[in-house]
Parts: structure tokens; C-alpha cells; sequence
């Protein structure tokens, strides 16, 4: 900018010139009806429209007049930058509009290409159920617990009261670790346990009750192991849902409920559940948790022509076994029956599972195959 | 337990009418899990008729011999058909079962007057095939003379009847027995039942067949009775072998049958030994080491210290309650029996049934217990049948051997009691009746004290009594009742990380899979696992599933291996797996756990010794992968995996845990002995990652460069316990700078990397390798690598004198470190 000069003939300052901001402002107008696209158009711009412009230039020199000729020669260099100004915007516009016709459609790639440069990963289904499982009752406040897979048997079968003799605890159905100096064969003659492969995961219910008094509510879901061999519905690995409330004045009204909340979380509202006497050393009464059948909701029961395969048209399918604690199991583990009173019960994950997504062979859950396991994302 | 309805309805009036659903219907709910109702006779209709063969005229000339036979089949002198028959075991005069034209036979074969043989025959002769009563088909019937010429055969064999097949549950050893059933059905439909053990038995005699107990608690009671003369042509009557059919069992001989139908009736197994067969005192004892029994079906059986007896003078004569022996067995010439009716320790023939593998229908019974007082019942009405249907003669003594009364203690509980359990308040009333239906006497008011029957030894406790009430009450009349727990604290830290873990595995393409936890050593060997390696310390199982994979996993990888190959085998090229679970880790010179009490909580010592033989069980996660990691495509080339994916997955992992490797060049199988990173956390080893050994992969027959990881989680749980400590953000501008060292070959990046971060100081704020140059333009045997380093003070912009003299310190402690050069 240059320095206010009071001994100057504004006169003389050439920019200023009404004709020379006429030639600027007709020169401006010349080049941005000219540029033939939007590039053009902001080089066009910076030309004539922008700081280092013809009339931004003279703009600077008002500054520099008398006071009396600043007013009219401002006004002069004003409308013609204005109109510049003007011009550009109006040109910008026809040339968006040009763009936005021609140019963007020259630019359209076929969006249904594929894009599998990275590869889908996914979790088990049977995990993401226990996550599941573990939620719902995590929401109604229980605890989720862990216990060790490896077992022993005192807790796996004695503190459950299942006694020496009972025929689940021989290497017939029950998996015996190599234990020194014990015979699982012959139980009889041995003075320690051996270690095993918990059967079932009610020996987490045992830790919980050894570790802490009651009130207790929890929740363990986990592998468990017999000797079954694998098919369509048996797997010698398979995995638990165990529940456990220990408190005062809890009977079996209060398993009814929890089951049936658990039950309507799982496959949702409008299915009836029932019980049906059982035996368990465990539980004292014991009840077997049929749930209807959701594919036939009973309907195929004594109907030959519409027989269910879900439900081998019995109408209901047993989702577990349940009951009230045994009381001779607090004792074992040290909670006084006569004040407190418990609930548990034991559901199969993977029985869950096959009746949730209509699987219907136990292999697919155990093999591994990718093409099972993907189409389930990371939840359910 | 296969409950014939026309045989129940011998003991309890049941309702006209009733069909086996409808029975099953109500027993479900009260307890019997009904498995199925076998409608037999189902597919049959009449007429079908007592008929009596008059003429027999053989047929000649065709291939097998063949008959025409007039047959009387009503009470007027017309009613006589000619029929054509292939059966050859009858005579003129002979009553037998005649379909007539208008029948249907089961398997929907119509009965019509057909030409055959050159003969019209005016209808069938029936075999017990055809009608669906066995699979005898090697003649037909020929019934008793006393039978009615003309009357409904379908009546009169009992045709039409309903089977319930009931899984007993093991504590209901009573509801192995017509009397057991029909006493719940009684309940159920509310009538009275007629006992079939209520017999009029004579007291104990002396002189009787001599029996001595000589293990009191084996066996501690024996009624043994005699019968002589029985006629050995005898035969079980239809109705006897008909029961014994559809209780689905067969019918073999009179005598054996006799003792199977009271078994049946009663529930109490009874054995029938050849009088004449036996020597002396039966003594029932424990065997002794080295003994053998030859048992029915044929088998020599060493054996055990443990197996209850029956023996005489002459050795062993049976494994009690299980299987009696070959040497005393009744056969076809028997005409003087000793019928045995005795109580056997429960466990005792459990253990024997399983170590001999000898499940009897005797010691499916007694291992679930039988009602002591019944066994005189039992021993009367076999003797009662013997002399009824075998013609023979019992003798009067009596032997009844027993080494303590069976009386049960009475339980004392609470009124209320059954109530508190369900939820669900029953009026007391309501509590006695139904402990009174179900044999039990009751006394008291509020407090009861109530005194089970002889043959329900499974209530002891008071919660035994209270079930019986809920469920006869009712299981669907108890309320539902949400419990309220205390306020939880939700998922712990651990089980939040595992989820994370899994997620981030899955967000970064790895699909889960669970496998089995066995292994075995040929998979130890293909990994190239040394022999005396920590992994091949495994626990192994007595019974494993295969005795190829007799162990517990002490790592995750074999069975990734294994899984990894069948989906390779099933076409998948590019897979990514990972799996998370426990290994198994035996703890050095743990003993066996301990035999702890029931009786009440163990000391906290005696479970530290329990917890002490377990072994430890960390959760390890692993992850193989093979083929693409990106795939090509339209966009251009794609990209196979490699050792750094593996390594990256490891890091995965720790970042989902908030924590960082540290990673280390390593050699440990079963991995490329140059490409394998051992990764570690605060000096503690946490895994291993790289490229499998090409040998590993061609034992393993897994594709070539398959890559693998596998990290111990719980090392990596506590650090993302340590809470982060925030960085101050600094608002002052960047400086960059580059710089490019070249190393030897053997010098890792990461020392190159720790060497300049020490250097560098407080100014560095970022450090990145961008680049690792090998080639013609530097000296062979060495590498370039090149790191953009950022540099930003918090309290003012670097001046470029400060930035270059933190350049210099980092190239120099670089130098010092590793021996880099700077590059020129
Ligand atoms: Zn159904």
C-alpha cells in the first residue's frame, strides 16, 4: 500500500481514472464470460476479482486522495467491483450447473461392484448365545460365574449328593482324568477322588456357595463333558446354562418365574413352559422344563397328517432339568437349610440353540466349517 | 417300565372307557415321563373267532405239504368253513383262531374268501404273527380245550389293549411293578387300589430249605419256598405269556415265566432254582479272590472281592440280584423247585451289574431298591401260580433268613412345609391325604410325623415328603414369582475382556471355532513338540473318546490344526481362525484330591488341599490362518497372509486388553525357526506368532506359509486393570524429521526403534518405520530402515537447532545401541 501523500494531484493517480476502472471492469467481464469451466473460472477469479485484481489495486489508492475525492472515487471502484463480483457468481453458476449436467455423470462407477478385499470374520454362534444368556440374567442382577473344567469328583458328584454308587459317576458316562493311586473303575477301594471332567456345571453353584452366605443369585455358563460319542443331537462336549438363587422363603414359585423370564428372552413372548416331576439327587422336588414347541405350538400332537419334526409331535420340548436345592447341598456347602431355601436349574446351550435357529444336526455346531459359523456375524 | 392297560385295570377301577393317552395324559404331570402309548391291536378288526378243526384233508402235489380243513367256528351246526392252511402243528379237534372273510389282520391285510390250492378258503388260520402278538410264526395258535367254539378271539386273547412305556425315574424303583403303577393311578384317578402283595402268607417255619446270611448288609433278607411235582409238560397259559409280551419281555418256560409275571406284578425278582440241583446250605457272601461263577448266559465270570453271592455247598450258584448261575438252572426235566425271593443292598448289585456289564431286568430293580416286605408276597404268589398252573405240590416250611426288621424311622415336618417349598399354600388336610395315598402313615397336628412305606426308601428328608404333595397337587398350580436379587455389579473385567477379545478377533476376520480339548502325541509329533517340552505334560484320561487323542489340550493349536485342515478339505482356500478356552496344566507332584464329608461344609484347609490337586487351567486364545488376507479383485492385487498377520492378531488381542507387547525375534515349535516372534508382556512370556514350520505344515497337511498365534489371556487380563494416564495435548506446531539408518541384517527393527525412542527424550511424540530397504545401493549383509520421527515441545515451537539436536541424540544412541549408520 502506499503511504497517504499530501502533495499529490489525485488527478494523477491513473487507476482511479473513471475510464481506466471502466476498462478494468470490461476486461473482467470479457474473462469470466470466457472461462469455459470452473478451473478457468477461478483462475478468472483471482484475475480480476481477488486481491491482486486491477480494481482491488485501485481500491488500495483511494486511501491516498484528498478527502473530498474520496467519496466519488470509492463509489466508482466500488460498483465496479461489485459488479464483478456479481458476475463471477453468476458465472459460477452456470458452470456448476454445466458440471453438475456432464461432468459428474462422465465420473458414475457401477456402485454393485463387490468390495470383499478384507475378509468377513465371525463368532460362534454357541458363544455369542451364552454371552446372550449372560445378559439377561446379568439384568436381572445375578452374578455370572466361572469354575474350573477339570474337577473334582467331590465336587462335580458328593457335594451334589450324587452318591458313590450312582451309575453317572462311572467312566461309562463320566470322563476320568489319570489321577495316581485311584481306580475309577472300582471306586470302592480307594482312599482319595479322582479328577474328572465336570459333568455339569453345578459344581460352580458349589464354589459360589463356598466362597459366600446367601442372598446368592448366579448364573454359570460353561463346557461340560460325558462320554457320549457325537451325532446329530449328542456331543461329548457341550456346554450348560446353570442357574442358582439361594435366599430366604425362595420355592419353587420363584424357579416358575425365572424360567419363564428366561424362556420368553430367548424365544420370546406367547410360548407356555412347564414342569414335570423328575428326580435329581440335586434338587428336591426336581422338574424337567418342557417348553411348548414354537414350530407347532402343540398342534401336531395325535395328528398323524401333520406331524412335527421339531417336536417329534409331542407338542412340547425339554429344554432342562431344575428344582429346589437339595437341602442336604447347602449343608455341603455350608449354608443352613432351615434359614435359607434355593433354586437351580440346568439348560442345555446348545439344545438352545438348535431350537432357536433350526439347526438341526449337532455336527455343524462342532465342526468348525466357516460356512456355518459366518452367516452369524458377531451376534444373535 | 411297559404298563399293559387291561393289566392295571386288574388292580384299579379305572374309568370305562379310558384310552392309554388319555391315561398318559394325567401320569405325565404327576411324575411318569410317558415316552410311548402303543395302541396294540390297533390295526385289527373282526370277525375273528374261536374256531375247532372237525376234518384235516392233506393236500398233495403242490410245493410243501398243504391242508383243507373244515373248521366249526360258530354253535350252529352250519357254521362250518373250509379254509387252506400251511401249518402243520395241529390235529382234528384242535381249538384255534379263525379270521373270517370281512377281517382285517394288522399291515392292512383283508381277509376274503379266495380260490387257493384248488380249494375255496372261507378264511385264515391265524399264527401269532399275523394277529400282532409276537413274532412267533412257526405255526399257529392252538388254544386251550376250555375255550367257547364261536367267541370273539380279539376278547378273548386280549388283542385290544393300550402299552404305556414309562421311563421310570431311579428313585421311583417301586414303579418298576404293576403294583407301583397302579397305586399312582389309583391317586390320580382318586380310587382304591387292590393290592396284589396283600396275600395271606404263611408264618416262618424251621425245617425249611437251610439259608445262612452271611453279609448282613449285602443281603438282609432271604424267603426261600418249595415246590415238588410239578408236571414238566406244563405250559404258561396265554394270558400269562400275553402279559408278559406286552410288559415286553419273553415268554421262555412255565416256571421262568411264573417268576418274571410276579417280578412284574409285584417288583420283587425271584429266582427259580432245580431243587435236585442244589447242595446244601445256601449261604449268601462276599465272593473271595479268585472264585468264577459260570452265570446263565453262558459267560465265566472271574470274580470280584466285591460281587455279592449266592452259593451252596458246591461254590457259587449265583451272582446275587444280578444273574444266577448256570449249574442250579431250571430246565425242561424240572419237576422240584426253590423259589428265592430276597432284598440286596442297592449300590452292592449296581456295582456288580456294571463291573460285570450284566444289566438284568433282576438288577435293574434292586439297584433302584424293591420293597423288603414283599418279598414273602412275592415268594406265595409264585408258589401259588405253581401249583395252580404247574400242578405241583408246596411244600409248608417256610424259610425266611432276615438280620433286622425293615421298619423306617418316621420324618417329622412342618405342616406347612410342602407349602414354603412350592410357594403355594396347601391346607393341611390336603398334606395328609396325599402322604397318606402314598403309603405313608401320619400322625400329629401341626408338627406331622410321618412314616414312609416299606417300599419307598427313597423319602428319607423332609423335602422328599413336600414333593410328593406338590406334584400330586400339581406343578401347574404353583404360581410364577420373579426373585428380586440385590443390586448387581454386572459382567466382571474378565468376562468384559473375553468379549472384546472375541469381537476384535471377528472385526479383523477371523471366524471362532470351538473344538474338543483332546489331543495326542502324534499331533504333538507332527508339530515337531520336543519330548521333553512343558506341553507334552498333559493330563490324560482313563476313557478317552479315541485313544488317538488320549489327552487335555496344553495348548489350542492342534485342534485349530485340525479344524483348519477340514474346512482346507472342504474347498475354503483363505481362512482365518481363532478360538479362545482353557488348557490344562498339571501342577507338579499334585496328589489326588481328597474324600471330604457331606455332612457338612469342609474346613477351608481340607478345600485348599482339594484346589491343590486340581490342575491349572488358564484361558489361552489362538489363531491360524492360511491363504488370503486380502483377496484380489477389481481393485487389483490381493495380498496372502503372512508372519506379520499372525504377529498383528497377537497384538489384536493385547490391544483389546489395553496392553502392549513387547515383541522378540524367537525359535520355538511349532513355528519357522526364522519367522517366529515370542511376545511378552513386563518380562513375561504371553505367546507366540509367525509363520509354522514348513515341515510342521506338510505333517500336518496344512497348506504351505500357514501362520498361526497363540497367547495366554490371562497374563494380558491384569494389565488392562492399570487404569491410562492422560497425555497432555500439546497445541504447539510439529516438527518432522526422517531419517534412514542402515543395520545389519540380524539387528531387529524394534531395537533400532527403542534405541532411537531413548535418544530422541521427551520431545518425541510419535515414532513410525516407514520403510526397510535391502539391496544393491548398501552393503551386503545390511538393511535400511527409515523412520519419520514427530517432535513437538508442550510449551513452545521448536527452533530448528532443537530439532536437529534431538535428531542427532536419537541417531546416536541408535549407534551406540545397534550400530546403525546413518544413510547417506
Ligand atoms: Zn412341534
Amino acid at each position: 500500500m502506499s503511504a497517504p501523500n499530501k502533495s499529490f494531484d489525485p488527478v494523477e493517480v491513473e487507476a482511479l481514472k473513471p475510464e481506466a476502472v471502466e476498462r478494468a471492469l470490461d476486461e473482467a467481464l470479457a474473462a469470466l464470460a470466457a472461462a469455459a469451466d470452473l478451473g478457468a473460472l477461478h483462475e478468472a477469479e483471482i484475475a480480476h476479482a481477488k486481491d491482486r485484481s486491477p480494481l482491488a489495486l485501485a481500491n488500495r489508492e483511494i486511501g491516498a486522495l484528498p478527502p473530498a475525492a474520496k467519496a466519488e472515487a470509492g463509489k466508482r471502484v466500488g460498483q465496479a467491483r461489485a459488479a464483478v463480483a456479481r458476475a463471477v457468481a453468476e458465472r459460477r453458476t452456470v458452470l456448476e450447473a454445466e458440471r453438475d449436467a456432464r461432468v459428474l455423470v462422465e465420473e458414475s462407477v457401477d456402485v454393485t461392484l463387490p468390495w470383499d478385499r478384507a475378509p468377513r470374520g465371525g463368532r460362534h454362534p454357541l458363544t455369542t448365545l451364552a454371552e446372550r444368556v449372560g445378559e439377561v440374567f446379568s439384568a436381572l442382577g445375578w452374578e455370572v460365574t466361572e469354575g474350573p473344567e477339570v474337577e473334582a469328583e467331590w465336587m462335580n458328584f458328593d457335594a451334589l449328593n450324587i452318591s458313590r454308587d450312582h451309575p453317572a459317576r462311572s467312566p461309562q458316562d463320566t470322563f476320568f482324568v489319570r489321577t495316581p493311586g485311584v481306580d475309577p473303575n472300582d471306586p470302592t477301594h480307594t482312599e482319595r477322588d479322582s479328577l474328572i471332567l465336570r459333568t455339569q456345571t453345578s459344581p460352580v453353584q458349589i464354589r459360589t456357595m463356598l466362597k459366600r452366605q446367601p442372598p446368592l443369585h448366579m448364573v454359570c455358563i460353561g463346557r461340560t463333558f460325558r462320554t457320549d460319542a457325537l451325532d446329530a443331537t449328542h456331543t461329548p462336549v457341550f456346554n450348560q446354562i446353570e442357574g442358582l438363587v439361594v435366599d430366604e422363603g425362595i420355592g419353587m414359585a420363584d424357579l416358575k418365574g425365572t424360567l419363564d423370564h428366561f424362556v420368553k428372552a430367548m424365544f420370546g413372548a406367547g410360548l407356555a413352559t412347564r414342569l414335570r416331576p423328575n428326580y435329581f439327587p440335586f434338587t428336591e422336588p426336581s422338574a424337567e422344563l418342557d417348553l411348548q414347541c414354537f414350530v407347532c405350538h402343540g398342534a401336531s400332537v395325535g395328528d398323524p397328517d401333520h406331524p412335527c419334526r421339531t417336536c417329534s409331535s409331542e407338542g412340547w420340548i425339554e429344554l432342562g432339568g431344575c428344582g429346589v436345592v437339595n437341602p442336604r447341598v447347602l449343608v455341603s456347602a455350608g449354608i443352613d437349610p432351615e434359614r435359607y431355601s434355593g433354586f437351580a436349574f440346568g439348560i442345555g446351550l446348545e439344545r438352545t440353540l438348535m431350537f432357536r435357529h433350526g439347526i438341526a444336526d449337532m455336527h455343524d455346531i462342532v465342526e468348525g466349517d466357516i460356512r456355518f459359523t459366518l452367516p452369524f456375524g458377531v451376534e444373535i | 417300565m411297559r404298563v399293559p392297560l387291561s393289566w392295571l385295570r386288574e388292580y384299579v377301577d379305572l374309568p370305562e372307557g379310558l384310552t392309554g393317552r388319555e391315561l398318559a395324559e394325567r401320569l405325565i404331570p404327576a411324575g411318569f415321563e410317558v415316552e410311548t402309548v402303543h395302541e396294540s391291536g390297533a390295526g385289527l378288526t373282526g370277525p375273528l373267532v374261536v374256531g375247532q378243526v372237525l376234518e384235516i384233508e392233506e393236500l398233495t402235489g403242490f410245493k410243501k405239504p398243504i391242508r383243507y380243513c373244515q373248521v366249526q367256528v360258530g354253535p350252529e351246526p352250519a357254521d362250518v368253513r373250509g379254509i387252506v392252511c400251511g401249518a402243520r402243528n395241529f390235529a382234528v379237534g384242535d381249538k384255534i383262531v379263525a379270521a373270517l372273510p370281512g377281517a382285517v389282520l394288522p399291515g392292512d391285510f383283508k381277509i376274503a374268501a379266495r380260490s387257493t390250492y384248488d380249494h375255496v378258503s372261507d378264511g385264515m388260520i391265524c399264527s401269532a404273527r399275523e394277529l400282532g402278538l409276537g413274532e412267533d410264526h412257526s405255526g399257529i395258535i392252538v388254544l386251550p380245550t376250555d375255550v367257547q367254539v364261536g367267541a370273539d378271539a380279539i376278547e378273548l386273547l386280549g388283542i385290544r389293549d393300550a402299552v404305556l412305556d414309562i421311563a421310570v425315574t431311579t428313585d421311583r424303583g417301586y414303579c418298576l411293578s404293576m403294583r407301583g403303577m397302579a397305586r399312582e393311578a389309583a391317586i390320580v384317578y382318586g380310587r382304591t387300589l387292590r393290592d396284589p402283595a396283600l396275600l395271606d402268607v404263611p408264618a416262618p417255619t424251621q425245617g425249611g430249605y437251610p439259608v445262612v446270611l452271611a453279609d448282613p448288609l449285602g443281603c438282609d433278607r432271604f424267603v426261600a419256598r418249595a415246590v415238588r411235582g410239578i408236571d414238566p409238560l406244563a405250559t404258561s397259559p396265554l394270558w400269562l405269556q400275553r402279559r408278559i409280551q406286552l410288559a415286553g419281555m419273553r415268554p421262555i418256560s412255565l416256571i421262568v415265566d411264573i417268576t418274571n409275571y410276579v417280578m412284574l406284578e409285584i417288583g420283587q425278582p425271584l429266582h427259580a432254582y432245580d431243587l435236585g440241583r442244589l447242595t446244601g446250605t445256601i449261604t449268601v457272601r462276599r465272593a473271595e479272590a479268585g472264585e468264577k461263577l459260570t452265570t446263565l448266559d453262558d459267560a465265566e465270570r472271574a470274580l470280584d472281592p466285591d460281587d455279592l453271592l449266592i452259593t451252596d455247598e458246591s461254590g457259587p450258584i449265583g451272582l446275587a440280584g444280578v444273574m444266577g448261575g448256570a449249574s442250579t438252572e431250571v430246565h425242561a426235566g424240572t419237576v422240584d423247585v426253590l423259589i428265592e425271593a430276597a432284598h440286596f443292598d442297592p449300590g452292592s448289585i449296581s456295582r456288580t451289574a456294571r463291573r460285570h456289564k450284566l444289566q438284568s431286568e433282576a438288577s435293574r430293580r434292586f439297584e433302584r431298591s424293591v420293597d423288603p416286605n414283599a418279598a414273602a408276597a412275592a415268594a406265595q404268589r409264585a408258589v401259588d401260580l405253581l401249583v395252580l398252573l404247574g400242578y405241583g405240590t408246596a411244600a409248608p416250611e417256610v424259610t425266611v433268613a432276615s438280620t433286622r426288621p425293615h421298619a423306617a424311622a418316621p420324618i417329622v415336618i412342618d405342616a406347612g412345609l410342602p407349602g414354603r417349598v412350592a410357594g403355594l399354600a396347601y391346607p393341611r388336610e390336603t398334606v395328609v391325604r396325599r402322604l397318606q395315598e402314598v403309603g405313608c402313615t401320619v400322625e400329629g397336628a401341626d408338627r406331622l410325623s410321618v412314616t414312609p412305606p416299606s417300599w419307598r426308601p427313597d423319602l428319607t428328608d423332609p423335602n422328599d415328603l413336600a414333593e410328593e404333595v406338590i406334584r400330586l397337587e400339581g406343578y401347574d398350580r404353583i404360581p410364577m414369582r420373579l426373585p428380586v436379587a440385590p443390586r448387581g455389579r454386572g459382567l466382571t473385567l474378565r468376562q468384559r475382556l473375553h468379549r472384546r477379545v472375541g469381537h476384535a478377533l471377528a472385526d479383523a476376520g477371523y471366524v471362532e471355532v470351538l473344538n474338543y480339548p483332546f489331543v495326542g502325541d502324534a499331533e504333538f509329533d507332527a508339530m515337531g513338540v520336543p519330548a521333553d517340552d512343558a506341553r507334552r505334560d498333559a493330563l490324560a484320561l482313563v476313557n478317552p473318546i479315541s485313544d488317538e487323542q488320549p489327552y487335555l489340550r496344553t495348548t489350542l493349536l492342534p485342534g485349530l490344526f485340525a479344524t483348519l485342515r477340514r474346512n482346507v478339505g472342504r474347498g475354503m482356500t483363505d481362512v482365518a481362525l481363532f478360538e479362545t478356552g482353557l488348557v490344562y496344566q498339571p501342577r507338579p507332584g499334585a496328589s489326588a484330591p481328597p474324600r471330604l464329608s457331606v455332612a457338612h461344609r469342609p474346613s477351608d484347609e481340607e478345600l485348599a488341599v482339594l484346589e491343590a490337586a486340581l490342575p491349572d487351567q488358564p484361558r489361552h486364545v489362538a489363531a491360524v490362518l492360511t491363504g488370503a488376507r486380502e483377496n484380489a479383485g477389481w481393485w487389483g492385487a490381493g495380498r496372502e497372509a503372512t508372519w506379520a498377520d499372525a504377529v498383528e492378531a497377537a497384538r489384536t488381542v493385547a490391544a483389546a486388553c489395553n496392553a502392549e507387547l513387547t515383541v522378540d525375534q524367537a525359535q520355538y515349535e511349532p513355528w519357522h525357526p526364522g519367522r517366529c516372534a515370542v511376545l511378552s508382556l513386563d518380562e513375561r512370556i504371553v505367546g507366540y506368532a509367525g509363520e509354522l514350520h514348513p515341515k510342521v505344515l506338510e505333517a500336518l497337511g496344512l497348506p504351505p506359509r500357514t501362520c498361526a498365534m497363540e497367547l495366554n489371556l490371562d497374563v494380558l487380563v491384569p494389565a488392562s486393570e492399570v487404569p491410562v494416564t492422560a497425555e497432555l495435548v500439546s497445541g504447539f506446531p510439529l516438527a518432522s524429521v526422517d531419517v534412514a539408518l542402515v543395520v545389519s541384517q540380524e539387528v531387529p527393527a524394534a531395537d533400532v526403534e527403542s534405541a532411537l525412542v531413548a535418544g530422541a527424550g521427551p520431545l518425541l511424540e510419535a515414532i513410525r518405520l516407514f520403510d526397510v530397504y535391502e539391496g544393491e545401493r548398501i552393503e551386503q549383509g545390511t538393511k535400511s530402515l527409515a523412520f519419520a520421527l514427530r517432535l513437538r515441545a508442550q510449551d513452545r515451537t521448536l527452533k530448528a537447532d532443537e530439532v536437529a539436536a534431538v535428531r542427532e541424540a536419537a541417531v546416536a544412541s541408535a549407534t551406540r545401541h545397534t550400530g546403525a549408520v546413518l544413510r547417506g
